[in-house]
């Protein structure tokens, strides 16, 4: 840190219940969890209560809103369903992200141990815990979502190195042009304003 | 909107005038033998009066430019809330992006927060934790800059294929402003960043929170913490009233209504970070923290939005160039679909992590073109196309997309978005 960085006296210092008010994140290595604990049985209620709407009683999704379960091995699949259980890398960014932003409308309305049910809930529906399982601050970090190693570091620089090139094709670049598929024969763009 | 009128004559020669404009139209602004009668006939507004200066205390566009506005597609997402609407691109000019205009996306709806409500906490591994009013925040040393902000998904419906027909539907997640704020890096150094901080992770007031990790070292760089966007207050949409600006990088990641930074010695690996914004391979592995946009242009005009409509002769082509890494050096236009380039005219000299304007003043005879625009930036990357992309990405990647765009421009002066080999 730049210890002399002139200092201007604006602002004044955040209280201890201020931090703990607006500083909710949850990091992978379970850095922010609160205690208490949720299982699957209180999960699946609580779930039935304030989610189950748009997300479905097993966490499958209704209409366009979001799959919360399946689609474990589709990733390298031409349309993969990437969920909790078949893409999320941590379960701290499920219990994070329910806590702060769900039910969506009414976000921060769960207690500690609704989100702990519910995370519990959410693994089960992805077959990963049984229905006994009992989710808490203490066995946390012991549940490895199955795609915990399914990502990389951005490596642009590395694999598309080639696309650094100063001195591009500017003639006699390709032999033919042909049109391969035009956006008219799908048809999904909105007519006019006011029509959408 | 309207003019108003003194007294029935002056109303009669409007309403003359309004046909014979009409007529004017029809014939593409050639004169008759009598010459034209919006010069030969006095025109209402060269003789009454318009509107006094007291009719719009803040204005909008005038009424026949009713086509610039946002649009939303409907079937992209599963409500309005959660959602993006696209900048009218194809009718702008120049690089800065009417605030009006431009480009929206949240994930709980644009919320509505006061100055006098605004708090911006710094905690974490700070010497000492602050709360900042906005007060506070405009006495800091303050910075003007022009940065584009993209997001992440734009082109991302094109990944498969051409699929909308419009530059302001492929190309429009964007805007660029200059923006008037502070360096985060001033902030931080006046909570005092511990040794062990390696990143900030930033979040929105409102219910999504938008939570991302940056690393401290673009933090201290050139993020700043911005309340102005062209010359006034940030529009309630773009997150009145103070946003995160962060040159170059992926617009997820400008945190609107920032209400905390806190130092931490990992990232948080957000929902936002996790789950969406990483770009998923052919192989179903995922890149993430695909933080910079790479350089990518776009020719807004002629486009499907923007037919040519005055025949043969001077045809301007006209369009936009970026890049998250550094300035835009140049843009190379091909008119048959990328056997032959020529480069365009930029219309200012590229600036960093800026829009630039580049403009080919052609002479258009009628004949169908492929048109496409190809740019360059200060690190030598070039734009690639998406064969090129899809070699590397495969076609699930979401985000991320700045392959070269073709239009097939036909001989009647309509444009298409498609795909060439």
């Amino acid at each position: 840190a730049p210890a002399m960085a002139e200092k201007y006296g604006l602002g004044r210092p955040a209280l201890a219940d201020e931090i703990a008010a607006w500083d909710k994140d949850v990091a992978p290595d379970g850095t922010g969890l609160p205690a208490g604990s949720g299982d699957v049985l209180t999960g699946e209620e609580v779930f039935a209560d304030n989610c189950a709407i748009c997300h479905g009683d097993f966490a499958e999704g209704v209409d366009n809103w979001p799959k919360l379960a399946g689609g474990a091995g589709t990733l390298d699949h031409d349309d993969p369903l990437k969920t909790v259980g078949s893409y999320w890398p941590y379960l701290s960014t499920t219990w994070d992200y329910v806590n702060r932003s769900m039910p969506f409308g009414d976000a921060q309305s769960l207690s500690p141990d609704e989100v702990y049910a519910i995370v519990a809930y959410i693994l089960y529906s992805n077959d990963l815990v049984d229905e006994e399982f009992v989710l808490s601050n203490e066995n946390f970090t012991d549940v490895a979502l199955p795609n915990v190693d399914g990502f990389i570091l951005d490596d642009r620089e590395v694999s598309e190195k080639h696309f650094w090139n100063p001195e591009p094709c500017m003639t006699d670049c390709k032999d033919s042009v042909e049109i391969t598929m035009r956006a008219l024969v799908l048809d999904v763009t909105p007519e006019k304003s006011g029509e959408d | 909107m309207t003019m108003s009128f003194k007294g029935t004559p002056s109303r009669r020669a409007f309403l003359k005038g309004a046909v014979a404009a009409g007529g004017t139209v029809a014939s593409a602004g050639a004169a008759s033998a009598a010459g034209d009668p919006l010069i030969t006939e006095v025109q209402e507004w060269a003789s009454a009066t318009g509107e006094g200066v007291d009719a719009t205390p803040y204005g909008l566009p005038i009424s026949y430019e009713s086509d610039v506005v946002r649009r939303n597609v409907e079937w992209l997402t599963a409500d309005t809330i959660s959602s993006i609407n696209f900048t009218p691109i194809h009718a702008l000019d120049g690089t800065i992006t009417p605030q009006g205009c431009a480009f929206e996306r949240h994930h709980s709806g644009a919320i509505d927060l006061k100055k006098e409500d605004y708090r911006l906490m710094i905690n974490g591994l700070v010497d000492q934790p602050l709360v900042f009013t906005y007060e506070d925040l405009e006495r800091f040393p303050r910075e003007n800059r022009v940065y584009f902000c993209e997001c992440a998904a734009n082109t991302g419906m094109e990944w498969a294929g051409a699929q909308l027909n419009g530059a302001q539907f492929t190309h429009g997640m964007i805007h660029n402003m200059e923006y008037s704020g502070i360096p985060l890096r001033t902030l931080l150094e006046e909570a005092g960043v511990q040794t062990e901080g390696k990143w900030v992770y930033v979040e929105g007031a409102d219910a999504s929170s938008n939570g991302r990790s940056i690393p401290l070292e673009k933090a201290m760089d050139d993020v700043l913490v911005a309340f102005k966007a062209n010359g006034e207050a940030l529009r309630k949409e773009h997150g009145y009233p103070v946003r995160l600006v962060v040159p170059g990088w992926e617009g997820n990641m400008w945190i609107k209504w920032l209400r905390r930074i806190e130092v931490t010695t990992q990232a948080i690996e957000s929902r936002e970070e996790t789950s969406k914004y990483t770009d998923t391979l052919a192989n179903g592995i995922a890149r993430k923290w695909t933080w910079e946009m790479d350089a990518k242009s776009v020719v807004t005009s002629p486009s499907p939005q923007a037919p040519i409509k005055h025949g043969h002769g001077p045809l301007v082509i006209t369009g936009l160039a970026w890049s998250g890494r550094g300035a835009i050096t140049g843009v190379d236009v091909s008119v048959d679909g990328g056997k032959t380039w020529q480069e365009a005219r930029l219309g200012a000299p590229g600036q960093d992590k800026a829009l630039s304007r580049f403009y080919l003043d052609y002479n258009w005879q009628g004949e169908e073109m492929f048109l496409q625009s190809r740019a360059k930036d200060s690190t030598g990357y070039v734009q690639p196309t998406k064969t090129q992309l899809r070699d590397v990405r495969g076609l699930n990647s979401i985000y991320h997309n700045n392959c070269i765009q073709t239009w097939w421009v036909k001989s009647n002066g309509e444009a298409e978005n498609v795909e060439v080999s």
